[in-house]
Formats: C-alpha cells, structure tokens, sequence
C-alpha cells in the first residue's frame, strides 16, 4: 500500500533562478527556512510545494509516509503565509512537519502502522498537535512506525517497511522509522516520534538526524496511542540541536487532560547555547561499551567524545552504572505488562477493526485480536499476560519494578557527579532488512543503551557522531530529569565544530 | 523454564487473544526463551527496596471539577463497527 502522492510543478518565483539551492530548501532546518520565510524570500506555500516534490520523488522507494495529507496542508501553508504578512509568526510558522502514525489527528487517519487502527479517524486532536497548529506548523504526513510502537526497526509494520535513506537495503531503526526516514531524506523539516524505550533515538542514530527523549512528564501524552504508560514520551526528531530545541519550545508542558504531566516551567530551550562546555562534567558509563559492540561504531563515539573534550569538557572514563545489565529484563517485563492493559480496549466494539463473522461475543473478541494485532503485538500481550497473571506477579512484575527502583538510584547518584553521562545510541549501525525479523531476543538486543533511560525516566538525546562503514552512527547524551537544557547545550557546541548533521544521503 | 502448550492456551484464553495453530507453537518457543533471559533478575537483591511504577514525583493529582463541553456523540460514534439508534451495537452477552 503506498501513500497517495501526485508530481506537483514549481511555480518559477524569480528568486528560485537567483537561489542555487532551488530544490534542497527541503533540506533547511526549521531556523534556517524560518529566517527566508521571515525575510519573505520564500512563501509557506512554496517551502511545502518543495518538500511535496521530493516526496514524489523518493517516497516509492523509502516508504516512510502512511498518509500525505496534501490538501489540509495546502490550507494550513496559505493560512501561515497570511500569518506571517500580518507579523505574527512563530518559528514554527508555515514549517511542512511529520507526525508518527500513534498521535492523534482530527480528521486524519491515525492507523499506528495496525490493522487493528487501518480506518480509524479520531474525533480529536493530541495536545501536541493542537500545540503545533497553533504555533503554525504545515502537518504534511503521517509516519510509518512498528505496530503500536513495538519493534526496533519499522519491519513490524502491518502496512508496509520503511527503508533507511543511507542504504535502502537497510532499516531505518524504530519504533519512529518513518519519521526518522523521512527527515533525513527531506521530505519534511522536522517530525515528531514516540520514543518508549529508544524509538526516537535509535532511529535518530540509524538515519543520521537529532532526535530527544525528553523527562518523563514534560510533554503531554494525551491523545498518544498508549503502548506503555509509564515509559511512553513524545519528542522531537530534527537536523540539528537548535531545531530540536525550537520544538520543544511548542511542545512542552503540562496539560490538565495528562495527569502524569509535570506542572513545572518551561525554560526558553533554544537560549544560552554556545560553542563551549567549560566547566561542563560528563561521564562515560563502561556498561554501555561491552560485548556485541561494533568495534567501528566504538572507534567513532570515541572521536565524537574526543571533540567534547576540546569545548572544554572535563571527560571521565570508566563510570560504572552495574545495573545496566538488567534493563534488558525489566524493560520487557515492565513494557508488555502494562501493554497488554492498554491494548484490551481493542475488542472490536467501539472503533478499530471488528471481526463480523460470528454472533458469539467472546469468539468476536478472540478473533478481532487474532486478525487485528501482527505477531509482534501478540508476543508482548502475552508475555505481558503472563508476568501479571496470578502466581507470576510478585516473581515477575513486582521484581521488575523493584529492579527498576535501583535503576533509577544509579542514574540519580551519577547525577550528583556529572552533568551529563555519554554513550553511543546503538551498539550497531544499521542492520539489514530482514536480517533480526525470525530472532525477537537479537531484536530486543538493538535498544540495549536506550532502554535503561526510559526506566529511569530521565531525559536523553541521539545526535550525528559520525559513520561507520559508510553508516550513520548516533551519540547518545543523557542528563538528570528535566536538565534537556544541558542536552541542548552539549548537542550544539558538538554541532558547532563537527558537521555530521549536515551531510544528507544521496537519494 | 519451558512454556507447556497449556500455559500458552491460559494466557490466551484469559486475554481473549485468538490463535492459530502455528501461532501456539511458535509463542512456545519464543516466550520460553525470552523467560529464560528474565532469569538473571533473580541474582538483584531486591529485600528492602520498594518498587517503581512511574518515575515523576506526582500522586493523587486532582483538578477541579469544572463543567466543559464534551466531544459531541456523532462524533464519538464515527469509528463504531456497528451501531443502532445513536448505540454501539454489541453481540448479546446473556442469551
């Protein structure tokens, strides 16, 4: 099933034959294109006919788009055209923008790449996107993702598999592939994911771009298809830390219809940051260098950490957080458990998909799950299932929790130390398309750095560190609840004197 | 430990979760053996500490309770599978 996407012409404005950068102004950051939106030298409608073109271009092969939704976007850039002559733009302001296929969007399909949600159109909006349109964005797609969110690598997709831009061989990561493909490949400026144990940072790594796991709490999750309520946060994937700060500026906050919001300020993200890190602390956890690690991924986090250095950075070595080891446990204890209690509100009555063919009520249910959930889905509700079922909770469920407690101590004590802790997002670059589909324990093994951040419930971002064999490779930063300043920080003195984040892929 | 084709029917049953055949065998297979890497949580001393269920530092928010709109009806019942007369229609629990 491919996206509807039609070949659109440039209308020939006089700049365009001046600019050289005709048709790569899809591949601005949001600052970049703001500043020409705002200095009138490009129209809203004219940033979202070029990024309408390159997804003609490209979208047969990459796959990273469930829905274009070309006509609502033709309004919304000639809505913020009109916005931007009255003076009253926002950086977001006429921005063509990607949403993972999980959040909520009035009018607009909202399939969670499942054939459970295939038809399902919700009757509002995420808070997130009534924060977005507000601020003015363009909405131009919803993403391919894994079904519910549950994959590393956008194969678990019911719908279709999104390839990675760098090598279309390869995956682009996951659970937010789609919107990390489609980034990176510039068929939008920025999008957004979901990110429950790696799903925005992993494949933030994967396709080269910056992607944030932001604090537990501090941007709503209403209006986000539930996978698993206490590990579940939205954040942000960009071309750069500025643009990922931007974002956040929109995004963040609490909100009266998400009770596990945080109701704590929101700094001014996108200020303060500079090209140094002088008296900044960082610490460099062994556990997430060990066995299984590629050894050309190491050779580029270590340069990357290198660079740190030179801003000033006071680095050390060989922190030990020896819990680690255990987040690969807890987090699949703890993700499926509370999964399988936000996937039984599928049971074929109120919306999604509903097998017909039986006037049995409980048959009805079984098979509208048989039909409706992919193997993936299954796996976690049963293992779920299982670690709450009588008999297995306390050696299960209660074990993990426990485990999950010392987790978190860790992180909080090395937070009384360091300003940040560094690592890479992945021990791998990306794999090939098919290579981990038969094996769900190698699978899991890829979100192995990430996982313990969402445990914990700190924030964490992935930024461009470099390739190896020809493969992107990410760093990942992690900071104390609510530090996403000092993620900031760090992100965009590293961009200041590196320019990985600036090479595209060739498509 | 080993999964028996029993336990995989009882976690299905209890979740009312259909499956075929070749969906048994291979959730047998596959949940021993991620069971089986659980183990090592066994080794964590875990006697005095309490558990985790979320990681921010809020109970018991309360808002107050202010009257708004809801979302209208026709518009909650949009994605209904099947419906009669402004209801969800359902197959019949007690026949």
């Amino acid at each position: 099933m491919l996206p509807r996407v039609r070949k659109v012409s440039l209308d020939s404005a006089p700049y365009w034959n001046k600019e050289p950068a005709i048709n790569s102004y899809n591949d601005l950051t949001i600052h970049e294109a703001h500043d020409l939106l705002k200095a009138r030298k490009i129209s809203a409608v004219e940033l979202l006919q070029v990024c309408l073109n390159r997804i003609a271009e490209i979208e047969p092969e990459l796959t990273a788009i469930v829905t274009v939704t070309e006509e609502t976007a033709q309004e919304q850039a000639r809505e913020a055209d009109r916005r931007i002559a009255r003076g009253e733009m926002t950086p977001i302001t006429g921005i063509p923008t990607l949403i993972k296929d999980n959040m909520c969007t009035k009018g607009i399909r909202t399939t969670c790449s499942s054939k459970m949600l295939e038809n399902f159109t919700p009757p509002y909006n995420a808070t997130i996107i009534e924060k977005l349109n507000a601020a003015g964005m363009v909405l131009i797609g919803k993403t391919n993702m894994d079904e519910f969110a549950m994959g590393s690598s956008t194969e678990n997709s019911a719908l279709f598999t999104t390839h990675n831009p760098w090598d279309l061989a390869r995956v682009p990561g996951g659970s937010s592939g789609g919107s990390a493909a489609g980034v990176a490949a510039g068929e939008a400026l920025f999008a957004l994911g979901s990110d429950t144990g790696g799903s925005i940072r992993q494949p933030a790594g994967f396709c080269s771009v910056t992607g944030l796991k932001p604090t537990y709490g501090r941007v709503s999750r209403y209006g986000l298809v539930a996978f698993a309520s206490s590990l579940d946060q939205i954040g942000p994937l960009t071309k750069d830390a500025l643009d990922c700060a931007l974002v956040m500026n929109v995004i963040s906050g609490h909100d009266p219809c998400d009770s596990t919001s945080a109701p704590e300020p929101v700094p001014d993200y996108a200020s303060g940051l500079a090209a140094s890190l002088k008296g900044m602390r960082l610490g460099i956890p062994k556990e997430y260098f060990v066995e299984g690690m590629q050894a050309s991924v190491e050779t580029v986090i270590r340069a990357a950490i290198k660079k740190l250095e030179e801003l000033g950075a006071k680095v050390e070595w060989g922190v030990s957080l020896p819990h680690t080891k255990y987040a690969l446990p807890v987090y699949y204890i703890i993700a499926p458990s509370e999964a399988s209690a936000n996937l039984a509100r599928y049971d074929g009555s109120k919306y999604g998909f509903s097998f017909k063919d039986t006037d049995n009520m409980w048959e009805a249910m079984e098979k509208t799950r048989q039909f409706g959930f992919g193997p993936e889905v299954k796996r976690r509700i049963m293992l779920g299932t299982y670690a709450l079922s009588a008999g297995y909770y306390d050696a299960y469920y209660l074990k993990a929790q426990k485990v999950r407690t010392l987790i978190r101590r860790e992180f909080d004590a090395a937070f009384e130390k360091y300003d940040a802790l560094v690592t890479p997002t992945s021990p791998t670059v990306p794999f090939k398309i098919g290579e981990k589909t038969d094996n769900p324990l190698q699978m899991y093994l890829s979100d192995v750095c990430t996982l313990p951040i969402n445990i914990a419930g700190v924030p964490a971002i992935s930024i461009p560190a470099g390739f190896a064999d020809g493969l992107p490779v990410g760093m990942q930063i992690i900071g104390k609840p609510f530090s996403e300043p000092t993620l900031f920080k760090i992100s965009h003195a590293y961009q200041q004197i590196t320019d990985w984040h600036k090479k595209r892929p060739k498509l | 430990m080993k999964l028996s084709r029993e336990e995989v029917l009882h976690i299905a049953t209890i979740y009312r979760l259909g499956l075929s055949e070749a969906d048994i065998e291979k959730a047998r297979e596959q949940l021993s053996n991620i069971l089986e890497n659980f183990e090592v949580l066994k080794e964590v001393d875990t006697a005095n500490v309490p558990p985790t269920a979320q990681s921010i530092n809020l109970s018991n928010v309360m808002r107050d309770d202010i009257a708004r709109p809801s979302l209208p009806a026709e518009d909650i019942m949009s994605n209904a599978p099947a419906r009669e007369e402004g209801f969800f229609r359902l197959r019949p629990v007690l026949e």
